[in-house]
């Protein structure tokens, strides 16, 4: 395959993905009127696959950074690089996607250092520029462009939450694990086992949902079910599949580790 | 080779046999056939136990050599250990019958190291039962099992089967047994039936619990099929007999998806004359007078919540723009179809014929609702109005740890901590009784007036410390970063002219540093810092303070007082999350000097609390003015050896402790608790404000 940018980038085939609500008009309806997009859930629930979806449908590249707690300004607007003796401009993910109207996808923005929002901040509301400050430029961004980030509002600490002056620039979608009807689907489709095994995976996750805030930070999200399910489709035994995909990934705890097995094993 | 005037001397010495009548020269005969390493053990034991109890030793003295015989050491330890332990929690009676009786200590143990006890397995099971849905349930001790509707009751040791893990299965089985008696509804029924119209209302009760036994087995059997499995061979392995003929017939209907507890009730006619069944062996009896007890009050608690919580959500619904522009908010209570439901419904709450899905504490209460009355009553849908219940019946309420000394004596609420028994080499389980208490806050001019006498200092200070704070710093010659480093660039461009390889770190990035500490200030309350010390303890603590919020690092401060082990107090100053502010100043100006030192428990909690704070270095630094002290049993070696063991416990999880003393005579016994450097003496009381905040920094830089 021939190395290409990725605002080159476009999606081809749609991919899969299952609305819970309105959460396709409502991010159309925001993409047409400039709106930037807060995405709201906890891990696992589909939020990337959503943006992924998203763009097939607008057909714009999508540009996705993950943040981290050493992702600086810089690494999202261009820095210059020496060349030959020369320093050369090179943009960042975040300039780039402006200058090819694509959709930058932040995920988990709250990870990012406090100095990247001063970027976002000006992107994010009516003026739609994005300030170059080691060229002293401004870029405007164009119609098609469009911001989106994410967050996990249940990591509930109070450094990584969101300032209110960022939060209320975005257009807030939440997204939380899809009913257990859908959620069946959901894993039967992506691991191709079949709807039963499905079922009982889904009512598993339930069982390890019940668990948060009782020793749990987070129960299973549905991206962790389909782990499961491949592990099954490709042959390995349910109660050991849900082990190593789904307990091993939830806790270090041993009795949590103990208990989440035995209630797979009471279930297969 | 010991004499028998030698063994006479010792035991005289660790029994103190001339205030008593025991006849020391008797048991040095007794000891006298043993081997020389025979001897030694018993006799190390005897001190042991002695500095416990004397009697006890004189038992344990008298019966060892003969259970030497026939027991392993090991073995014999454990029984002197377990007699201890009993002294400790029950005192000298029942510790003599454990010395008096070792076979039964063996059989006791035999059964221990096959069976699976209550307190190794209910961190498990209690997760296992929370996961499997429905009302939060909780696990508590009792003879045998059964449940109230909202604890599961189960026996301290199970033992019933050859191996560990099949008792284990064994406990597992009881308390799916007991939640499915909630999940599917047999105490609902059960409850809301009057067994006194039979005969034998004890045999009608009893054979209804079968019956629903049965049922409940298919229930499980379809819902958690490797459940299903694991009952089965527990049934097998319990070695259960198959039903009688009048039984088999009546299966069919208990076993259909579509039974329920009432098909149980009609089928009590038909069984109730024929042969009793045999039992599974994890079947258990329902308790009805404490499930209807439990259940009505909880009722009437939770209609309560429920109109309360109910009433705030709608107020909470107003507010937003959907609603306030129509009529008046109407919930309701929809059922809707729900195949994983034992009832085939879920209720679903409506606003205004809306679906909503309402806070948490809403779903958890619906669940527990409909798991006692089947529906959400359309009286539960009133919303609560200002003032119709009190207040105080539903918001959370901790218990008021000053409250637990004016009734009756008792621990409710108190955490329990081990103390080292140095005399013993062992630890004295559950002995300290500790809670957290707050230090009441005094508004009075003892903070502005300290701050205006140390102005100077608090100005150095901050500045000092805003020094320490973690900054950006710019490194230079990076392989990558922000920037272009122009030095390094120019070198490189003269080295490349030069003909020399050019170097590719040329780039500047900003690089924080951070400082990820937290630390636990440790105070003396005790008695003895009456005047002066107090003084200085609250000005070093203020001017920490002043110092600590430049600086950034999370920092919590307790004070630590106590008269005897029943009363250990901790008082809150500072918490980990708490902002520092007025009330904190408060409540430095508010310390007052207590009771007495007991150390130990101060450092096992503050410990506890540090390893939940997340933090790369952790820190505990002692405040004191002397040697740990306690009414009574906590002098000298004891009290000494007990808080260097519990200074051990914190360095083996992590923590850095540390000790600052305004005692003179500390640089005797310091070392030897806290290591020969972990220590700062103060010689000068007024000195203190200065150098604790200048110790501090040393410490973490």
């Amino acid at each position: 395959m021939a190395e290409i940018t990725p605002e080159e980038h476009y999606i081809t085939d749609e991919p899969y993905y299952e609305a819970g609500g309105s959460e396709i008009e409502i991010f159309e309806a925001a993409w047409r009127n400039r709106l930037p997009l807060l995405l709201k859930g906890p891990t696992g629930c589909g939020k990337t696959r959503f943006m992924e979806y998203m763009a097939w449908r607008l057909q714009r590249p999508l540009i996705t950074v993950s943040c981290h707690d050493d992702l600086t300004a810089s690494d999202l607007v261009g820095r210059y690089l020496v060349k030959g003796g020369e320093t050369v401009w090179v943009d960042g993910p975040l300039a780039r996607a402006v200058r090819a109207g694509a959709i930058c996808y932040l995920d988990e923005i709250v990870e990012a250092r406090k100095d990247t929002m001063v970027v976002i901040h000006p992107l994010a509301d009516d003026r739609r520029v994005l300030p170059m400050e080691k060229l002293g430029t401004l870029l405007q961004a164009g119609p098609e462009f469009c911001l989106a980030v994410s967050y996990n509002p249940g990591y509930q600490s109070v450094i990584k939450d969101l300032k209110q002056s960022t939060r209320q620039r975005f257009v807030a979608l939440e997204f939380d694990y899809p009913g257990a009807e859908l959620e069946a689907r959901i894993v039967a489709t992506e691991a191709g086992v079949d709807v039963a095994v499905a079922q009982t995976l889904v009512k598993f996750a339930h069982m390890t949902r019940n668990l948060k805030g009782n020793g749990l930070e987070e129960g299973a999200s549905t991206r962790l079910l389909v782990h499961a399910g491949k592990l099954i489709a490709s042959g390995v035994p349910a109660v050991t599949a849900c082990a190593s995909a789904i307990a091993q990934a939830l806790t270090d705890d041993p009795e949590m580790l103990t208990a989440i097995n035995e209630l797979s094993a009471s279930l297969f | 080779m010991l004499t028998p005037d030698d063994i006479t001397a010792r035991l005289d010495e660790y029994l103190e046999t001339e205030f008593s009548f025991i006849r020391s020269d008797e048991l040095a005969l007794l000891l006298l056939v043993l081997a020389p390493a025979e001897q030694a053990f018993v006799l190390d034991w005897t001190r042991r136990i002695a500095s416990t109890n004397t009697e006890i030793a004189h038992q344990f003295a008298r019966r060892a050599p003969q259970a030497l015989a026939v027991q392993e050491p090991r073995v014999i330890e454990a029984w002197a250990l377990h007699a201890m332990d009993v002294y400790d929690r029950a005192g000298l009676r029942p510790a003599l019958e454990v010395i008096h009786d070792v076979e039964q200590f063996v059989q006791r143990s035999h059964e221990r190291s096959a069976g699976a006890l209550f307190d190794e397995v209910s961190g498990v099971l209690l997760h296992f039962v929370h996961g499997l849905a429905g009302r939060p349930l909780k696990l508590a001790l009792d003879d045998s099992a059964w449940t109230d509707s909202e604890t599961l009751f189960l026996p301290a040791l199970l033992a019933r089967l050859p191996t560990v893990e099949e008792n284990f299965r064994l406990y597992k089985t009881l308390v799916v047994m007991q939640w499915a008696q909630i999940h599917y509804g047999t105490l609902r029924a059960a409850v809301g039936t009057d067994f006194s119209v039979w005969p034998d209302p004890v045999r009608a009760l009893h054979l209804f619990t079968t019956l629903e036994t049965v049922r409940l087995e298919a229930c499980i059997s379809r819902e958690l099929p490797g459940l299903g499995r694991e009952l089965q061979q527990i049934r097998l392995r319990l070695g259960a007999a198959t039903l009688p003929q009048s039984w088999q017939a009546v299966l069919p209907q208990l076993q259909s998806v579509t039974a329920c507890a009432a098909d149980s009730l009609t089928l009590l006619p038909k069984i109730y004359d024929t042969e009793s069944p045999p039992l599974p062996g994890y079947q258990c009896e329902l308790n009805l007078a404490a499930v209807t007890a439990c259940m009505q009050a909880r009722i009437k608690r939770e209609k309560m919540l429920f109109r309360v919580r109910l009433a705030q959500w709608l107020e909470e619904q107003r507010q937003m723009p959907a609603v306030r522009e129509g009529a008046a908010p109407r919930a309701a209570a929809q059922p809707v179809p729900d195949t994983q439901q034992p009832e085939g419904q879920h209720f679903e709450l409506t606003l205004n014929d809306v679906p909503l899905s309402p806070p948490e504490t809403l779903t958890r209460l619906i669940t527990s609702i409909v798991l006692d009355l089947g529906e959400i009553p359309d009286e539960y849908l009133v919303p609560a109005g200002p003032g119709e219940y009190d207040p105080a019946l539903f918001t959370e309420q901790t218990p008021d740890p000053d409250a637990m000394w004016q009734g009756t004596y008792h621990e409710i609420g108190a955490t329990y901590y081990n103390e080292w028994d140095h005399g013993r080499q062992h630890y004295r389980k559950n002995w300290c009784v500790m809670r957290e208490k707050d230090v009441a806050p005094v508004y009075d001019d003892f903070i502005a007036t300290s701050l205006a006498r140390y102005s100077g200092l608090v100005a150095h200070l901050r500045r000092s410390f805003e020094a320490m704070r973690d900054e950006e710093r710019m490194l230079k010659r990076q392989a990558w970063g922000d920037g272009v480093d122009i030095d390094a660039l120019v070198e490189a461009l003269a080295d490349a002219r030069d003909g020399s390889e050019m170097s590719d770190r040329l780039f500047t990035r900003l690089h924080r540093v951070e400082r990820d500490i937290a630390v636990a200030f440790m105070v003396d309350m005790s008695g003895s810092t009456r005047g002066w010390v107090n003084d200085a303890e609250r000005e070093s603590l203020l001017l920490l303070c002043e110092a600590l919020e430049a600086l950034g690092d999370r920092y919590a401060i307790y004070g630590f007082s106590g008269i005897t082990r029943k009363r250990c107090e901790l008082y809150r100053i500072k918490r980990f999350d708490e902002q520092y502010g007025s009330e904190v100043r408060a409540r430095i100006s508010g310390i007052r000097p207590q009771d007495y030192t007991r150390m130990g428990f101060a450092i096992r909690h503050l410990t506890h609390l540090l390893n939940e704070t997340e933090a790369r270095t952790r820190l505990l630094i002692t405040l004191s003015d002397g040697k740990p002290d306690d009414y009574s049993d906590y002098r000298g070696v004891y009290g000494i050896e007990d808080t260097r063991r519990a200074l051990i416990e914190a360095r083996r999880s992590g923590i850095h402790p540390f000790c600052i003393t305004i005692d003179e005579h500390g640089a005797e016994y310091l070392p030897h608790m806290y290591g020969p450097v972990n220590y700062a003496v103060v010689s000068e009381v007024r000195q203190l404000p200065f150098r604790v905040a200048d110790i501090y920094r040393r410490l973490t830089t």
